[in-house]
Parts: structure tokens; sequence; C-alpha cells
């Protein structure tokens, strides 16, 4: 395998609160490939766009770095100051956010934003970066870019917004593109362009792409492989059509069977039993063990001892169902996405 | 008698002024420039019935769902709920008229105080309307609602910043439920939710609606979940409705050409290896609009007729609407899909 253009060893974050120590992200391990999409997807509030956050050095505070360490091309960026930071943020590592309002400006025109990124960045004239600017608006579906250059953030509707904040991402050429939710507010046209252009970003310039997002849709089509986290773990991570078609951990399962089918009539949808647990009151021992339907075949062990990752199936999986001993059967294939 | 018509919407436009300022215009020798968001849509929304708007980004569905709570002014057209034209009644009429309804906004970072803790946020329309005073029965609301939406009652004495942006998206949505107003306008309402949590949104909303008749004017992009929760669905294209009928109807036998294209264009989770079909063409540029039917530039059906006229709006007998001049001229084979 090619050296991982980004690599993860066990981060931990966390917030100090009135209410004690929360613990968002915990123990989380894993590595890009250049020309890679990792997609991340898991249960609102299983710390996503925190692992996110965490690599491009935007956790905002009380939120830190607890411990673990990341490497961008096998050097640390975790403990680089606010400044070394500065230097590789939107040029080594380019951020879409999950609200595209935190990376706008609404005092400024978005031409006078994405031209100032460019500038910061490239060596090119204003007017170069003013043409790349009506470019990159262009290739991301603003009709009248020329035209639209000249207006302001409040002036688009939501999902035009969020194309801004793409091309603003991608307008230094970054080598990693961190992007959290990047289609949701977008029609599935428009999302089919935007992950056309990612994908030929990836194959063209060996761009890696980590790609959170609950759209199972836009997973399939674009990632390589996938990690699904819950309560701030990775529960499951493999090969996309794996984990989509035949997911081994019982969150997995859980979170496949919930997704709603074109042309499929039913009343009500399945959805998991229970909620994610407060980060002040995660169980012991795994930490989807209140809402897991299978832990009466294991026993104990569920509720007393955290599982890591074991192979499973011909994905990794933190479940205890999958440590040697433990028959697997073939009972956990979801019935609903079944092709 | 109640009509079986809760909200009506009667030929609402409204246009925005995108100008420079006025120094810049007079210097570069430019003329205003006035965009159309939304241009002459008309339908009408049943009591306990959901009713999606779908269609690309920026064709004008959050315009109509702010003209529709009042939020912004239609620049033509009237909005009639349950009989009253909301322009026309009188201030007092208005403040009984918002009692009854609430909207969820797109977005979930914007529309929520990020000085306020979330009890307070959740409560805020129940304390605005005078709905409830007794502070033990607020909170006990409260409660209710933020396990209804999957969060937990101790989560009111955080403020926003402290959630993720599902978790924000379900506050919103505790407190457009908090006041059990009658009609609900859900903009993009599960959009940042897991697939899950999504699950259980949708089934508490359709629950509320059996139990207590809500009806809502839906919006949005996840194709799959318009079809589940819809009743009926409207499809817009450069703010203007283009098709309406029966969610069935609109999957199965759709006959818009643009409808046609944005269903094939839905993401395959199958992974079958098939190609989808983004819609073809240019994006047009809402500015200045294509003359005719605006959708000409990019419809595989389009003659010389269509780039001088717009084509008007056909109500069949069973309700359903579409516009198109070769629906009209019957050119256009019907796509049944599967
Ligand atoms: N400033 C903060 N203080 C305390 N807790 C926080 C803070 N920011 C985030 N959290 C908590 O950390 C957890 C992870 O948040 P994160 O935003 O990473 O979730 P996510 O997986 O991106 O979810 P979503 O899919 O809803 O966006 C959540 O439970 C959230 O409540
Ligand atoms: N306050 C405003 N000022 C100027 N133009 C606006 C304003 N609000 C919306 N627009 C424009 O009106 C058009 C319709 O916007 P609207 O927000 O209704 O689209 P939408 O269908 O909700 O799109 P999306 O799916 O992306 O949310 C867009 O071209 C947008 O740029
Ligand atoms: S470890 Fe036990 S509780 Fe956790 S998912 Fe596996 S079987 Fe369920
Ligand atoms: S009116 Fe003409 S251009 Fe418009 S959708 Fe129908 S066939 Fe196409
Ligand atoms: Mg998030
Ligand atoms: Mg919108």
């Amino acid at each position: 395998m090619n050296t991982p253009l980004l690599e993860v060893r066990n981060l931990r974050v966390q917030f100090p609160t009135r209410r004690g120590l929360l613990t968002a992200v915990d123990d989380v391990s894993l590595t890009i490939a250049p020309g890679e999409v990792l997609g991340v997807v898991g249960e609102s509030g299983a710390g996503k766009s925190l692992t996110g956050a965490a690599i491009i050095g935007l956790l905002e505070p009380p939120g830190r770095i607890e411990s673990g360490e990341i490497l961008l091309n096998g050097r640390r960026i975790d403990n680089l100051s606010p400044e070394e930071f500065r230097k590789i943020r939107g040029r080594e590592i380019g951020a879409i956010f999950q609200d595209p309002l935190t990376s706008l400006n609404p005092l400024y025109t978005i031409g006078r934003q994405i031209t100032e990124t460019i500038l910061t960045h490239l060596n090119v004239t204003p007017d170069e970066a003013k043409q790349r600017a009506i470019d990159l608006l262009n290739e991301v579906g603003i009709p009248a870019a020329d035209k639209r250059i000249d207006h302001y953030p409040h002036q688009f509707s939501g999902g035009m917004r969020q194309r801004v904040v793409i091309s603003l991402a991608l307008a230094a050429q970054p080598k990693l593109i961190i992007a959290d939710e990047p289609t949701t507010a977008l029609d599935v046209s428009i999302q089919a362009q935007i992950i056309t252009l990612l994908k030929k970003l990836c194959r063209e310039h060996g761009t890696s792409v980590m790609l959170v997002t609950h759209d199972m849709g836009v997973i399939a089509e674009t990632a390589d492989r996938v990690a699904v986290m819950y309560a701030g773990r990775i529960a499951e991570i493999g090969p996309v059509a794996e984990v989509i078609h035949h997911p081994q951990h019982p969150y997995t399962v859980g979170l496949m069977g919930a997704i709603p089918n074109l042309g499929e009539e039913v009343e009500r949808l399945t959805q998991i039993d229970g909620s994610m647990p407060r980060l002040n009151a995660i169980p012991a021992g795994c930490a989807f063990n209140p809402r897991c339907t299978r832990k009466g075949e294991i026993g104990a062990r569920c509720t007393t001892e955290r599982p890591s990752l074991m192979n499973a199936g011909k994905t990794q999986a933190a479940c205890w169902l999958y440590s040697e001993g433990v028959a697997t059967n073939t009972t956990n294939t979801p019935q609903s996405v079944a092709a | 008698m109640k009509s079986s018509v809760l909200l009506e919407v009667r030929d609402v436009a409204r246009e925005f002024d995108v100008s420079k300022p006025w120094l810049n215009r007079v210097i570069e020798g430019q003329p205003k420039s006035i965009l159309k968001a939304v241009d002459g849509v008309s339908f009408t929304i049943n009591r306990g019935e959901t009713l999606s708007l779908v269609g690309e980004s920026g064709c004008g569905k959050s315009t109509i769902a702010r003209v529709v709570c009042g939020l912004y002014p239609p620049t033509r057209g009237a909005v009639i709920f349950d009989g009253v034209d909301i322009a026309k009644a009188s201030v007092n009429e208005q403040q009984q008229l918002r009692k009854r309804f609430q909207m969820i906004f797109q977005d979930p970072y914007a529309s929520l105080n990020p000085r306020w803790r979330v009890g307070k946020i959740i409560a805020e329309p129940l304390v605005s309307h005078g709905i409830m005073t007794d502070k033990a029965e607020i909170k006990k609301r409260v409660d209710q609602l933020l396990t209804q939406v999957g969060l937990s009652p101790q989560d009111q004495e955080k403020f926003p910043h402290e959630f993720s942006g599902g978790q924000r998206q379900r506050i919103s949505i505790a407190r457009a439920l908090s006041s059990n107003p009658e009609f609900l306008v859900c903009d993009e309402p599960t959009s940042a939710l897991d697939v899950s949590v999504q699950a259980q949104i949708l089934n508490l909303m359709k629950d509320l609606q059996r139990e207590f008749g809500l009806t809502y004017l839906f919006i949005s992009h996840n194709l799959a979940v318009v079809s589940h929760i819809s009743t009926r669905v409207g499809v817009m294209y450069l703010g203007r409705l283009v098709e309406m009928a029966d969610t069935k109807t609109i999957f199965n036998r759709p006959l818009h050409p643009y409808t046609q294209m944005l269903l094939s264009a839905i993401p395959d989770l199958r992974m079958t290896g098939k190609q989808r079909t983004p819609v073809a063409g240019e994006v047009p540029n809402p500015l200045n609009p294509p003359s005719g039917c605006t959708f000409h530039p990019r419809c595989p059906y389009a003659n010389d007729r269509c780039k001088l006229e717009a084509p008007k709006m056909m109500v069949a007998n069973d309700g359903s609407m579409v516009s198109c001049h070769a629906v009209e001229e019957k050119r256009i084979p019907i796509k049944l899909v599967a």
C-alpha cells in the first residue's frame, strides 16, 4: 500500500465542562491514501465533525486534542503552532464545513473572498485570481458566475452558498479535502456534479478526501472505504461495498436498515430503538450495548470490556461477535438494502 | 363548514433587488438587476396532508416557504391561511394566525439564538404566544419534546454551540413542535441527520399527523424521503411550478421533462453501476431567464413554440397539474418509472 497522505493515530478529543470532562472523540485511528476518498458516516453527534476539525486544527476551545497524533505526509501536524497551521490550512488541507456561514464573511462579496484565498496561497496576478474564481464557481454549477461574484452570501440560496464554500476549499488546490456534509443542501443533479468534480480531483491530481455525510447514496458512489462512527469511536471500517451491503457491526446493520427506499411503501421507517448515549454517560464496555439486539449472544463482555476493531467479514468491526471463539453467523445482512 | 383547504398560495411572486449600490451603477452604467426568485406560483394544501416541493437548488423553494410564513412579503399575489388573506388581516388576526403555524429553517445554525439555553429556545413559542405560563409545566413540555427528537431532557441547560449539526437541527424541530402548531413548514428538516435519527423524526412527523391532523409543507432534496412522507409533490423550476400531482403519480409517471430528468438523477445505493444522468445542460441564470418555457435550453422536447411562449398550467380532473407544451401536444412518451 502507498504511504498514507493522512494518518490519524489514537485521536482523543475532550471538552472540559462544568458537568465534567466529555470525551467526544475516543481513540480514533484511520488513514487516507493519496487519491482515496474515505467516507465517514454515523449517528448524529458521533464525533465526525470534531474529528475533521481536529485534523484541520480548528477545534474550538475548550475542545482540545487530549492524546493521539495526526500526520500529514508523515509529518506531525497536531502540535503545530497556530501560525504554522495557518500556512497549511487552505494550501495543503482544504475544508468544507457543515455550516457554510462559518466559512463565509457576510460583509464581503463572494468574489473577494475566493480571490483573496487564491492570492494568499498561489503565485498569480489579481486578474488571474479573479478568472480562477469565476472558473471555480462555474465548475460547482453557479450560473452567471461572472456576475454572481459581486454578490454577498445572503443573496444566495442555501445550496448555492454551500457550493461557494466548496469552491473556496478548492481554490488553492489542496492535497487533502475535509468535506463535512458538502452535498446535503444540494439537489441530486448538482450533487452529481460536485461528486464528479471531487472524483476528478482525486483521479487527476491525487487529491484525497475525507467525506463526512449522512447520504448513503453519495457514499456508495464516491467513497473507496467507509468508517462508521458511534459515540466517538469507530464502530466499523472497510471497503464501501462491504460496509453497505454486508455490514458486520450491529449498529451498521441498523443504520443501513433505516434508509428509506424509493418506490417502497412503508408506513413507518425502521429506526434503531433508543438514542445515542450522552457523552457524560457512555456505558462501560461497548458503547452501543444498551441498544444492541445481539449482545445476548455474547454476555457480560459487552457491558464490561470495550471491543477494539477486529476482523469481521471483509471489514473491521469493534464488536465482540467477531473475537475468536464466537461463531459469526449469516443473520446479520440487512434485508432492505441487499441488492 | 370548514373547507378542506388549509392554505392557498395564489399567484405568488417574489423579487429581490440584487443591483450594485446606486453610485456604482451610475459609474459603470449598469441597469438595475432584479432577481425573480418566485414567479407566479399557485397551489393549495389540504388539511392533514403533506405537500412537498422539490427542484434544483436556487429554484425558489425556501423563498416560497418564507413568503408562506410571512417572513417575506410577496411582490405579487396572496397567501390565504384558513380563509384569511394574511396580508390583509388585522394585526390582531395575524397574531392569532401566527400561533397556528411554525417553520423549521433550512439552516439549523443561523436559526438558533446562540446566547439562549436550549430550554429557553424550545419554550420560546410557548411563552411568546402565551400558551403556557407555568414554569414546571413548560419544563415538562420541553423534556417531552427533547425526548421525542432523540435528545435528553438534560440538554436544556446547554447552549447551541455545544451540539453537533444534527443535534441542532433536532433542537429547531423541537422548537417548532412545542406550541402544537396545526401547520408546519419544514425546509430541509432532516438534511443533517443520520438515517436512523431521520427515520425517528419522519416517524414522529407522521405520528403527529395521524393523531392531531397536522399539515405540512415539506422541502427536501432527498427524493426517497419525499416519496415516503408526502401526499402530493410539486416540482419547481426557476421560480415556477412545473408539475404537481400525488406522490405515486409523480414518481411512477412523471410527465414534465424536467421531472423526468430529476428522477433519473437520483443516486443509486444498490451500486449496480447504473450511471446517474445528471440533468443535462447549463443551470439557467435567474437574473436573465430564458424566454418562453424557461426550461427550453435543457429540454430534449423543446421546439420553436417553447422558445417563444411560456406554457400554461393545465389542471387535470384529479387536481394534478403540469405546464408543458409537449405534454399538451401529446409529444411526450409517458415514462413509466419502475
Ligand atoms: N463546544 C462543545 N461543548 C461540549 N460538547 C460539544 C461541543 N461541540 C461538540 N460537542 C459534542 O461532541 C459530540 C460530537 O460532535 P460532532 O459535531 O463531531 O458530531 P457529528 O458526528 O459531526 O454529528 P452530526 O452528524 O450531527 O453533525 C456531540 O455529542 C456534541 O454534543
Ligand atoms: N435575500 C435575498 N436576496 C437576493 N437574492 C435572494 C435572496 N434570497 C434568495 N435569493 C435568490 O433567490 C433564488 C431562490 O432562492 P431560494 O433560497 O428560494 O432557493 P431554494 O430553492 O431554497 O434553493 P436551495 O435548495 O439551494 O435551498 C436564488 O437565486 C437566490 O440567489
Ligand atoms: S460488542 Fe456486544 S453490544 Fe457491542 S455491538 Fe457487539 S454484540 Fe452488540
Ligand atoms: S414547454 Fe417545451 S421546453 Fe418546456 S418542458 Fe415542455 S417541451 Fe420542454
Ligand atoms: Mg457534524
Ligand atoms: Mg432553500
